[in-house]
C-alpha cells in the first residue's frame, strides 16, 4: 500500500498540530468549521455523499469542486474525490487526510493523487498509467540534469 | 485549472501516444518509420499521434531529405510539475488557516 502511494504522482503536505486528533477531526468534518480553513461546502461525514467545495470564481473556472466521500474512519482517515474544471477536461483527484497521534498532538497528512477523468476504465488502470509514465519521466529527468 | 494542464493530461492519457512519447524520451530522436516498427499500430496512426503530440508542444519535428525526425520536448511538461507545486502551496496555506482555526476553537 505504501509503496503504491510513493510511486504514484501525488502532492503530500504534512504538519504537526499541538491538538488531539478528535479536535482536528471536527475541523475536518463539520461544515461550518471546514468553511473557516478550506472552503464553503455541504459536506456530510457519510460515505458516498456528494458535495461541493466552493471558492471565488476565477477566469476559466467557476470555483466549484465536485467531491464524493470515499472513506470515513473517525479521528483517523478522511478521503474524498476532488474534481475541478469542466466535466470533460477535468483533472480528477483523490484527497486523503490522515491523523496520527504524536505525543500530546497530532500529525496531519494530506495526500492528493491526480489522474485523468477520461481514463474511466477503472481507477487502478489510471493510477498504473500515471505511475508508469512518471516513473519513466523521472528517469529521463534524472538523466537530463 | 489552466488550459495547459488539460491539453497535456488529455494528450498523454492515450496509452499508445504516451508510449510513443516515452520512447522518444528514452531513445532520443526517431523517424516515423522507426517508431511504427515498435508502436503496434499503422504508420498513419503513428503520424496522427505525432501530430497531436506536436500540437501539445510535446514533440518537435525536423525534416531531413524525405524523412521527418521527431524528438521529445521535455520543457512542455513544466505545467504538470507546476500543478503539483501549486497544489502543495494551496494545501500549505489551507493548513495555516487550519492552525489559526484550531487555536480559536480553544477559546
Amino acid at each position: 500500500m505504501n509503496e503504491t502511494s510513493a510511486a504514484t504522482r501525488s502532492v503530500v503536505v504534512e504538519r504537526e498540530f499541538p491538538h488531539p486528533p478528535e479536535k482536528i477531526w471536527r475541523a475536518l468534518t463539520q461544515p461550518h468549521l471546514i468553511e473557516e480553513w478550506l472552503m464553503k461546502n455541504d459536506f456530510k461525514p457519510v460515505v458516498g455523499h456528494h458535495f461541493n467545495l466552493r471558492a471565488a470564481p476565477q477566469p476559466g473556472w467557476n470555483g466549484v469542486i465536485d467531491c464524493e466521500v470515499l472513506v470515513i474512519e473517525p479521528n483517523r482517515t478522511l478521503s474524498y474525490t476532488w474534481n475541478s474544471g469542466e466535466a470533460e477536461l477535468a483533472i480528477k483527484s483523490v484527497v486523503t487526510l490522515s491523523l496520527t497521534p504524536k505525543g500530546a498532538g497530532t500529525l496531519l497528512r494530506m495526500e492528493q493523487t491526480g489522474f485523468r477523468q477520461d481514463q474511466q476504465q477503472n481507477y487502478q488502470g489510471a493510477k498504473y498509467g500515471w505511475q508508469h509514465f512518471f516513473a519513466k519521466l523521472e528517469q529521463v529527468a534524472a538523466r537530463t540534469d | 485549472m489552466p488550459k495547459a494542464h488539460d491539453v497535456l493530461f488529455r494528450t498523454l492519457a492515450d496509452p499508445t501516444r504516451r508510449a510513443i512519447f516515452e520512447r522518444l524520451c528514452r531513445d532520443g530522436e526517431q523517424t516515423v518509420g522507426a517508431l511504427t516498427v515498435r508502436a503496434g499500430v499503422s504508420q498513419p496512426a503513428v503520424s496522427k499521434h505525432l501530430g497531436v503530440l506536436k500540437q501539445a508542444g510535446l514533440v518537435r519535428d525536423r525534416h531531413e531529405g524525405r524523412e521527418t525526425h521527431y524528438s521529445a520536448q521535455l520543457r512542455a511538461l513544466a505545467p504538470l510539475i507546476d500543478w503539483t507545486s501549486q497544489m502543495t502551496g494551496f494545501w500549505q496555506r489551507r493548513f495555516d488557516d487550519l492552525e489559526d482555526l484550531l487555536k480559536r476553537m480553544d477559546q
